[in-house]
């Protein structure tokens, strides 16, 4: 019962608590990138999520044959070799989203979610318990890209998936849309209001100060 | 033997190196087939685009297989012009016969303008006909080098061998945003209505720095060059003329104006 709930909790936990997008503000860059449209988040998210978990499962099987002095060369070899899997049955199942992803797919082997994961979790932890680590973190990072898409390509383009919800203005009807939020910077902004607004919430994610600035010398004085 | 020992490190390197290897291969030789398919799917989507038949990205893929089934498929012998209509599925591929020695000959520098060093003696074509049987299109395959890559496409000509209706690129790496911009739609529209050849019967289509003055009377042979591209607009240029010059598929152009297909 007690494993159960752990199971659970190490599942859930990184959806709201410990995103890693939104607390451990990892994986932004791929973030900006591919979340201008639903359709590309989704097949980043089920490719990242695809990737972390079972680069977890198979890091953790051999945690305790890899020597410590290879270990991360180990660990990149297992994720690059999942990628390019995941990149080939892309081009064998989606080839158009394929195409306009290439890039960001390849990517995936230098996604901080991923190498974070291994080295904090996998290397620590037996295989399934792993997996359900990568497969928790990846499904908050697809929380989060998903929320994104959906904001960009809604008020962006007046569409999702390519199916238009507000008629533009181009196309002859009402909506003007909003060209920024199809530009990358637009989702630094939706970032940091999504992490201010769950940092006001759960207010145990807010980080304590580093280092406090000194009062004023003036202030001083009139004590 | 502890963890951390060389030999070790080395057995685990080496272990782990074939089995993921032994992965990638299994993974890439098993899905090559539907790989394969797609990228015919996607070449056919590209010339029914240029050819004005369908617009791109358009029609679900038993919609494209169905209206490229009214291409017939020609063969073309490259130094004599002649031509014989073959299967539109036949195994013939210009791609390999460009390597083969008995089915291409060297280019001298001054005939490589494409920067091909080879050309295949024979090349296939599509063809499209109207209700009556006439001619309509021609969908001819034209390659050359850019600034990192060789571009692959096809141009469609009218039946008049001079008019173009449309070029389409289906393989190339040129940078993305700059050169790669051969890929989008509304520079490849600049294209129609543009003629391959001048009154001497040159080739003189080309792409020319900024935008084309169309009150000058060449406008008709000048397309507006891709902007931060220059190489790769040069390429461009050198591969049209090229293709539609003597070593390419002038004399065949030549003999379709006379005596038709």
């Amino acid at each position: 019962m007690a494993e159960q709930q752990s199971i659970k909790k190490i599942l859930l936990e990184p959806i709201l608590n410990t995103n890693p997008v939104i607390f451990q503000v990892l994986g932004i860059c791929s973030a900006l990138a591919v979340t201008s449209s639903l359709k590309n988040a989704l097949a980043m998210s089920i490719g990242l999520t695809l990737v972390t978990a079972f680069s977890n499962f198979f890091i953790s099987l051999i945690r305790n044959v890899i020597p410590n002095s290879i270990r991360i060369i180990v660990q990149m070899v297992v994720v690059a070799t999942l990628v390019i899997i995941v990149d080939q049955l892309l081009q064998a199942f989606v080839p158009e989203i394929a195409k306009q992803m290439s890039v960001f797919v390849g990517l995936i082997i230098t996604n901080c979610i991923v190498m974070g994961r291994l080295e904090a979790f996998a290397m620590k932890n037996p295989p399934v318990i792993s997996f359900v680590d990568g497969f928790g973190n990846g499904l908050g990072y697809s929380a989060l890209l998903i929320l994104l898409a959906v904001i960009r390509e809604l008020f962006g383009s007046g569409t999702l998936f390519g199916i238009t919800i507000l008629q533009t203005v181009n196309n002859g009807g009402w909506y003007i849309p909003n060209g920024l939020l199809l530009l990358p910077p637009s989702a630094f902004f939706l970032i940091g209001l999504v992490i201010w607004a769950l940092r006001a919430w759960k207010t145990d994610q807010q980080e304590s100060t580093e280092f406090k600035i000194a009062p004023h010398s003036k202030a001083q004085t009139s004590h | 033997m502890s963890k951390e020992s060389t030999g070790k490190t080395l057995v685990v390197a080496t272990v782990l190196s074939v089995v993921c290897s032994m992965a990638l291969a299994a993974a890439v030789t098993l899905l090559k087939p539907i790989q394969d398919q797609n990228r015919s799917l996607e070449k056919q989507r590209k010339i029914l685009a240029a050819a004005l038949v369908l617009p791109e990205g358009e029609g679900s893929p038993t919609e494209v297989r169905a209206q490229f089934s009214h291409f017939q498929r020609y063969l073309v012998n490259l130094s004599t012009g002649e031509f014989k209509e073959i299967k539109l599925d036949d195994s013939f591929d210009q791609r390999k016969a460009f390597k083969e020695a008995d089915k291409s000959i060297a280019l001298s520098p001054e005939q490589d303008i494409a920067g091909l060093r080879r050309r295949a003696n024979e090349a296939d074509i599509y063809v499209m006909r109207d209700a009556s049987g006439k001619v309509e299109k021609m969908v001819l395959p034209i390659s050359g080098f850019g600034l990192w890559s060789t571009l692959y496409g096809y141009i469609v000509l009218k039946n008049d061998a001079n008019t173009v209706i449309g070029i389409t690129f289906t393989e190339h790496a040129e940078t993305p945003g700059l050169g790669g911009e051969v890929d989008n739609p509304k520079w490849k529209a600049l294209w129609q209505n543009k003629h391959v050849y001048s009154a001497d019967g040159q080739a003189h289509l080309k792409l020319i720095k900024g935008n084309v003055d169309l009150t000058k009377p060449d406008a008709n042979h000048h397309i507006d060059g891709l902007s931060g591209a220059t190489i790769t607009s040069n390429g461009v240029t050198n591969l049209v003329q090229f293709w539609m010059g003597d070593m390419g598929f002038k004399k065949f152009l030549n003999k379709v104006r006379t005596e038709g297909i």
